[in-house]
């Protein structure tokens, strides 16, 4: 499929896996994603793929855990308050190492929250979210082609390292509708001679397990992983710098608020301020050295986020304390408006600004 | 040239098929293009609009917030969206369900009785089509043939389904021609 669609971020992203081969798609509906939910109803029969909406988001994940064991290229998706409701099984598929996507269209929180665009789930997304010692791959992209581009190539890594990903995007992202164009993968289906999916002469069953009753053996297995997050951080770090070489303010953003940073940067730039972006799209591993040197010559940062402050944790870890890093965020589903971030932007760059 | 649209009514008067198929025509016309709906527990018989862009630079935010055109199909979006169109913008009023005057004196304004006009074509459902007729001649923010292109293609299924919105579409078009 050459030609460019007109689709919304969430049928993207469905169309998108079944480009890149994904057979077994496992979910429940919840606003602001249910469009993809929707869309793979329709399209996994038609490819002779796997759709069943589960009882509950619980049952989707450990769906995800009986599929990937068997070698299938499979996928989950949710909205904050079931991603959390996921997080047990991404824990016991983090520890089997397991290859999966899920995709969670953040929403205001804690709780309920609201159905609108939010980036609260950050710390839930890259610092763990389950229980134990362990890493998804967290992408964040920012437009409708950048989701399919993603979501082909989270499939990808999640084989490669045997891993699961997390697309992060949010309600905007889902909701929004931009030309995208599909390509398939390069590397295509891989050989998954782990999974248990029947002897096939061998001597020996494949296990796919995550309990590891002896101390001893329980360490070897987390420093296995460690090493792994190792190469992965090595590898697979992901990001977008735009007028940073000459910036002496400059902004970090991921996913939805990238675009009215970007939005309010041109703004800066056209009244003469010297202003740049950085945008991290792997969220972990996070481009801590490349945001160190984007920002070397820069006088301070501004983080925006749809949150009350948590990237910035990761922007501060990255920069150190040498310079002052600011913060400006909506909470609640709110979105700031280009011409908001730029009074902040007046603001920081006239010294009066920010902490 | 960055044409940012706000496309406003109430629900069923077919606001986000118009400003989807506004998106899709400037997609046609190879320009960078986006659309964003207004979603979430609106209120009934209050405003549900979308945001359209549609340009030759690369889209930063998609919510439009000062919109140079602005589209109101019922009472409600006037009130919300008169006040933050850009000065030398333009304001369409669906002047069939609006019976109050706009107040701004720094923006074009376009009345079309569009209700009044798709009853005439014999179909109240093509008063959307009417209106984005509307927006095309007002604005030439993209041809009337790529929307008719952008039709085709999205209702590729049901092709006996243009005739009667080509006609709307070229009614509403001829009527701020005459008109305005």
């Amino acid at each position: 499929m050459a030609e460019k669609v007109l689709m919304k971020g969430n049928e993207a992203i469905g169309e998108a896996a079944i480009v890149a081969g994904c057979r077994h798609y496992f979910g429940y509906p919840i606003t602001p994603q249910t469009e993809l939910t929707e869309y793979m109803s329709r399209r996994m029969p038609k490819v002779d793929g796997v759709f069943l909406q589960a009882e509950s988001e619980v049952a989707a994940i450990n769906m995800v855990y009986g599929a990937a064991g068997a070698g299938a290229r499979v996928m989950t998706s949710s909205s904050s308050p079931g991603i959390s409701l996921k997080q047990e099984g991404i824990s016991y598929i983090a520890g089997a190492e397991l290859p999966c996507v899920i995709v969670n269209m953040m929403r205001g929180g804690p709780g309920l929250g609201s159905i609108q665009p939010a980036q609260g789930d950050y710390f839930q997304a890259t610092k763990g979210g389950g229980h134990g010692d362990y890493h998804n791959i967290v992408l964040a992209p920012n437009s409708v082609q950048e989701l399919v581009d993603i979501t082909v190539l989270s499939f990808d890594l999640a084989d490669q390292y045997r891993n699961p990903v997390m697309i992060l995007g949010d309600g905007a992202l889902g909701q929004m509708m931009e030309p995208a164009e599909f390509h398939s993968s390069n590397t295509g289906l891989v050989k998954k001679p782990w999974a248990a999916a029947g002897m096939r002469g061998r001597g020996k069953p494949n296990i796919i397990n995550s309990l590891y009753l002896q101390p001893e053996a329980l360490e070897q297995h987390n420093i296995h992983l460690q090493r792994k997050y190792a190469l992965i951080k090595e590898n697979e770090i992901r990001y977008e710098e735009i007028k940073t070489e000459d910036a002496e303010l400059v902004l970090v953003a991921y996913g939805i608020t990238s675009r009215i940073a970007r939005s309010a940067m041109e703004r800066a730039r056209a009244e003469g301020m010297k202003v740049g972006m950085f945008r991290p799209i792997s969220l972990w591993p996070f481009p801590e050295q490349q945001l160190a040197k984007s920002a070397e010559n820069a006088s301070a940062l501004l983080t925006l986020e749809l949150s009350a402050g948590q990237m910035i944790e990761d922007v501060r870890l990255s920069v150190g304390n040498i310079k002052p890093v600011h913060f400006y965020g909506r909470t609640g589903g709110m979105m700031p408006s280009p011409q908001e971030i730029y009074q902040e932007i007046v603001n920081i760059m006239n010294g009066k600004g920010g902490k | 040239m960055t044409h940012e649209m706000i496309m406003s009514g109430f629900g069923g008067q077919g606001i986000m098929l118009m400003g989807q198929l506004m998106t899709y025509a400037g997609m046609i016309e190879e320009k960078n293009v986006s659309w964003i709906p207004s979603y979430g527990p609106e209120m009934r018989g209050g405003t549900a609009y979308c945001s359209v862009i549609v340009s030759d630079e690369p889209i930063g935010a998609p919510m439009v917030s000062e919109p140079n055109i602005v589209v109101a199909m019922n009472l409600p979006s006037l009130h919300k969206f008169e006040p933050v169109i850009h000065p030398g913008g333009a304001l369409i009023i669906n002047s069939s369900l609006i019976d109050q005057e706009a107040k701004r004196t720094d923006i074009k304004i376009f009345k079309i009785p569009a209700n009044d006009i798709a009853d005439e074509l014999g179909n109240a459902k093509v008063t959307n089509m009417v209106v984005l007729g509307a927006i095309v001649a007002a604005t030439s923010c993209i041809e009337l043939e790529s929307v008719l292109k952008a039709f085709t293609k999205m209702f590729a299924k049901k092709p006996a389904l243009l005739e009667i919105n080509e006609k709307a579409l070229r009614r509403g078009a001829e009527y701020i021609q005459k008109n305005c």
